[in-house]
């Protein structure tokens, strides 16, 4: 980061660089300006974006027949008109040569990528050949699916009508799920996604490992640089000087693993200094005495050797957030699955909140709305006899969503009872779950790997039939029926049709469900006819919504003061300061700090995060993305890489405590990061041969987390947990 | 007469690269190459430290050594609000104007002309904002006439502390970024 000239850029971007242009509008138009001349012609088409799952209202145009952009909607409450960079390179994703074309069957062992190209029929045929026969020998519950994002919603309806409850995603517990579980559990409700945090209105805002400018969800990333353009108060915590950190007032370098024991410093000087807000407290919460005696010693001299944050910033930022209250936002973060504690770390954050008054109030969190759009009247799914196979005993008794890593350990194991088939929908399990090894395993102990997907992604690679499903471009989707600020329902629609013979997740669900011989479940014959009878039911039509992208409701009352009522769906009614419940099932009712383990003498901690230009481990292939970001580095703080006798672009390989060993990746020395960690952006390293453009570029962090701290409240996977060293490439 | 110019705020800017590759769509810039880039310079020593992020491009400036030391003419002030912009048709892509600018803002297209920014005049003329400044998502970048004392820029250039990029070139830049 140190000095990147431009020189630089272009001698790291231009590599492998062609004459050919990235979108297909290769012409060269000389005109009287020396522009590209604008002919007119442009047609426009809304729609929302998929590169990641924010759901952005978008405007693509295309000009002479020819896809050339993408802009947001100033209509979309989401977008405000502007997408992010992902966004704004989704063309890409239309003109990616390493998409998926034709349907595959696998003609060697699995995980060779050796291929035969086959057509729906077949390959469709084939899938609901081996569905059935699963379904006869072990029940229907023996296929699963893993599913993320809206477009996965018709194979779920697909597998529900084929009578499988097990449908989970990456999203709950390699994700949000620690942190949707903390606050459900302190509030009664979550924080939902889009988040209901008012981060334009506060006037501090405290940032914990959550960079914002580098993960890049639109709304939130434009609110932020909102609140700092009107002067709030910024606190950054991170054991990496982020970007978000560099608009601090405070940055707070933390050793990685003790944010509990600074939430509960931070609550023990608010009480201890009678800074909370005591009539919200009284009104609102259950149980606050108790749980100021269970803070009583956890002063900031406690928390200092844990956190190595001096006792006096700990006051003086514990004062800057009492200052601004209720206007003060304890941001939740997202990505909350770190060490294994955390679902009773995001319970300390909303605890926090709750101490600052925040929760319903103006600069914290808003009361989200959506529009009441009635779901198409399918008749009803069989009941499961077996149900869910991935908490057998609520062994994690307060996950609120399936087990990503549940149904896994099921098909390692064949208890609670066997799973024979994975159908997997835009989720690349080899990247977003942790411990590949045991994946791999999981794989080959089934009947059948059903993988769709825009690109030839890992897990794509280890399929036994690989769906090419069509981009979001090419594609109808169903309704985004939005829970945010304001409630609006958004439209996705094709803007130019799929280059080959992929299709829409509704149409290889629709042809799955024929041949399963599910079609009641289908009634309707193409999407058009499903979406237009949704809209109609809520005084709506696709006619319309195909103008304008988005319909957007009047808004409502989003603040208790606005008269929101002021209620609390927990055990208690109110705000849990102190959880019975907790209590009851073993676990402490106030959140304990525990000490996080260090790894070997010598070793470095591994933290991941994300880059603004990617999504996941999903977009390294799209041209325009690629071209911005073609691999990570790993950051290793420059005092440290002095030391050892490394530079800036020096290539390393990182080796994990159990002796896995990274690609090549560059070597950032620099000063933004605490000496004890590295830091990956994650996403790279590709092993996948589909993903020609992205192959080998940069180190997977995903490679290295082969161990994981299993959260006990609710089964999430913390991944913070792995420890390298490096070794220099001769 | 008009005198285009931009003003950046690099408080707000998060440096995500959204300005460069909405130019990139917009104008179909060939891939490896750039009209706009984005540079982070990080000063002082953990845990104390201050990052300064600049998103980069032709300046446009008042004073342009790639249009003087132009042998064919493609290298020229624009009537239209003084852009500086390459007749493509006219350049012999000489490379003179390559090594002129003191920003490395221009390069060798494909097709064998020098390009850089244009401040996308194509949609200024439609009484649009440059591809980048309509994009940010930090609302980070602003464009305009500096000679209108109303105009959005001229009131932030008066109203805050600002610098060019490499003032003592004597290029007289366009492009102000505020602190």
């Amino acid at each position: 980061m140190n000095g990147v000239s431009r020189r630089r850029f272009l001698k790291i971007t231009t590599a492998g660089a062609g004459a050919a242009a990235l979108a297909g509008v290769a012409r060269s138009v000389p005109g009287a300006l020396g522009n590209v001349a604008d002919p007119g012609g442009v047609r426009s088409v809304p729609t929302f974006c998929d590169i990641c799952f924010w759901k952005c209202g978008a405007i693509a145009s295309v000009r002479d027949g020819l896809l050339w952009k993408i802009e947001g909607n100033p209509e979309d409450p989401l977008s405000r008109g502007r997408l992010c960079p992902r966004g704004t390179g989704g063309v890409g994703a239309f003109f990616d040569s390493d998409r998926l074309r034709t349907p595959l069957l696998r003609r060697s062992r699995r995980g060779e990528e050796e291929w035969v190209e086959v057509t729906w029929d077949e390959a469709l045929g084939h899938v609901a050949e081996k569905m059935l026969r699963i379904r006869a020998e072990h029940g229907p519950e023996a296929v699963a699916l893993f599913s993320h994002g809206l477009g996965g919603a018709f194979l779920k309806h697909t597998l529900k009508a084929f009578g499988s409850p097990n449908i989970a995603a990456p999203s709950f517990a390699q994700c949000r799920g620690p942190r949707d579980v903390g606050f459900g559990l302190t509030f009664g409700e979550d924080v939902g996604s889009p988040e209901r945090t008012d981060i334009r209105n506060a006037r501090c805002l405290v940032l914990i490992g959550s960079h914002l400018g580098e993960n890049m969800h639109n709304t939130q990333v434009q609110e932020f640089a909102e609140a700092v353009g009107s002067g709030a108060s910024i606190i950054v915590v991170d054991p990496r000087f982020s970007i978000a950190a560099s608009k601090a007032k405070h940055y707070l370098p933390i050793a990685p693993g003790t944010d509990l024991a600074l939430l509960l410093a931070w609550m023990n000087v608010l009480v201890r200094e009678g800074l909370y807000d005591k009539e919200y407290v009284a009104t609102h919460g259950f149980g606050f005495e108790a749980f100021a005696a269970e803070i009583a010693a956890l002063t900031p001299e406690w928390a200092y050797p844990e956190t190595g944050i001096e006792p006096q910033r700990i006051r003086e930022t514990a004062r800057e957030m009492a200052r601004y209250r209720p206007a003060t936002l304890v941001h939740p973060g997202r990505h909350a699955t770190w060490y294994g504690d955390d679902a009773q770390r995001s319970r300390a954050i909303a605890l926090l909140n709750a101490l600052l008054g925040s929760w319903g109030r103006k600069g914290g969190f808003y009361a989200p709305a959506s529009m009441d759009v009635p779901a198409y009247p399918y008749p009803p799914y069989p009941e499961s006899v077996k149900g869910k196979v991935d908490n057998p005993g609520h062994k994690y008794p307060f996950a609120t969503e399936p087990l990503t890593n549940g149904i896994r350990e099921a098909t390692l194991s064949g208890t609670p009872y066997p799973i024979k088939g994975w159908l997997v929908y835009a989720s690349n399990l080899i990247q977003a779950l942790p411990n590949a090894e045991e994946t791999i395993r999981a794989i080959q102990s089934l009947d059948l790997l059903v993988v769709v997907d825009v690109v030839g992604s890992e897990i794509a690679g280890w399929a036994d039939v690989v769906l090419p499903e069509a981009t979001y471009l090419e594609r109808y989707d169903d309704l985004n029926v939005e829970l945010f600020r304001e409630p609006f329902v958004a439209l996705r629609q094709p803007v130019v049709p799929a280059p080959a013979d992929q299709k829409p997740n509704w149409w290889i669900a629709r042809q799955l469900a024929l041949k399963l011989g599910l079609g009641a479940y289908y009634p309707w014959r193409d999407i058009e006819e499903y979406l237009d009878h949704r809209l109609k039911g809520a005084g709506h039509s696709l006619d319309q919504l195909k103008r304008t992208g988005i319909w957007r409701g009047p808004k409502q009352p989003v603040y208790f003061d606005e008269g929101v009522p002021a209620t609390f769906a927990t055990a208690s009614g109110k705000i849990e300061f102190y959880s019975l419940q907790l209590k009851q099932a073993g676990f402490d009712p106030v959140p304990k700090y525990q000490r996080p383990p260090v790894g070997p003498p010598g070793s470095f901690r591994l933290l991941f995060g994300r880059a603004p230009v990617h999504t996941f481990s999903r977009t390294q292939t799209n041209p325009l993305l690629a071209d911005l970001m073609s691999e990570n580095e790993v950051w290793l703080n420059a005092r440290v890489a002095a030391r050892y006798g490394v530079r800036t672009g020096d290539r390393v390989r990182l080796k994990n405590q159990d002796g896995v060993v990274s690609n090549p990746v560059k070597l950032r020395s620099t000063e933004a990061i605490r000496p004890d960690c590295v830091y990956l952006v994650h996403g790279f390293g590709h092993t996948a041969k589909g993903l020609r453009r992205a192959l080998g570029k940069g180190a997977s962090d995903a490679q290295l987390i082969t161990r994981y701290a299993v959260d006990p409240l609710m089964g999430g996977t913390g991944m913070n947990v792995n420890f390298v060293t490096l070794e220099l490439e001769a | 007469m008009a005198r285009y110019g931009m003003v950046i705020d690099t408080r707000t800017c998060v440096g995500c690269m959204d300005c460069v590759v909405a130019c990139k769509t917009e104008n179909q810039v060939p891939e490896g190459f750039d009209r706009d880039w984005v540079t982070q310079r990080l000063t002082g020593r953990f845990p104390t430290l201050q990052l300064e992020i600049h998103s980069e491009r032709c300046n446009h400036c008042d004073n342009p050594p790639c249009v003087t030391c132009c042998p064919t003419g493609a290298s020229h002030v624009h009537q239209n609000g003084g852009v500086v912009l390459v007749a493509h048709e006219e350049c012999i892509g000489c490379k003179a104007c390559l090594a002129a600018c003191p920003y490395d803002a221009r390069f060798i297209h494909p097709n064998g002309y020098a390009d850089k920014c244009t401040f996308c005049i194509h949609r200024v003329e439609k009484g649009q904002d440059p591809a980048c400044v309509a994009v940010c998502p930090a609302h980070c970048m602003h464009f305009g006439d500096l000679d209108d004392p109303g105009a959005g820029v001229s009131q932030l250039i008066a109203s805050r502390k600002h610098h060019v990029l490499l003032p003592a070139a004597g290029t007289r830049p366009r492009i102000y970024y505020l602190e």
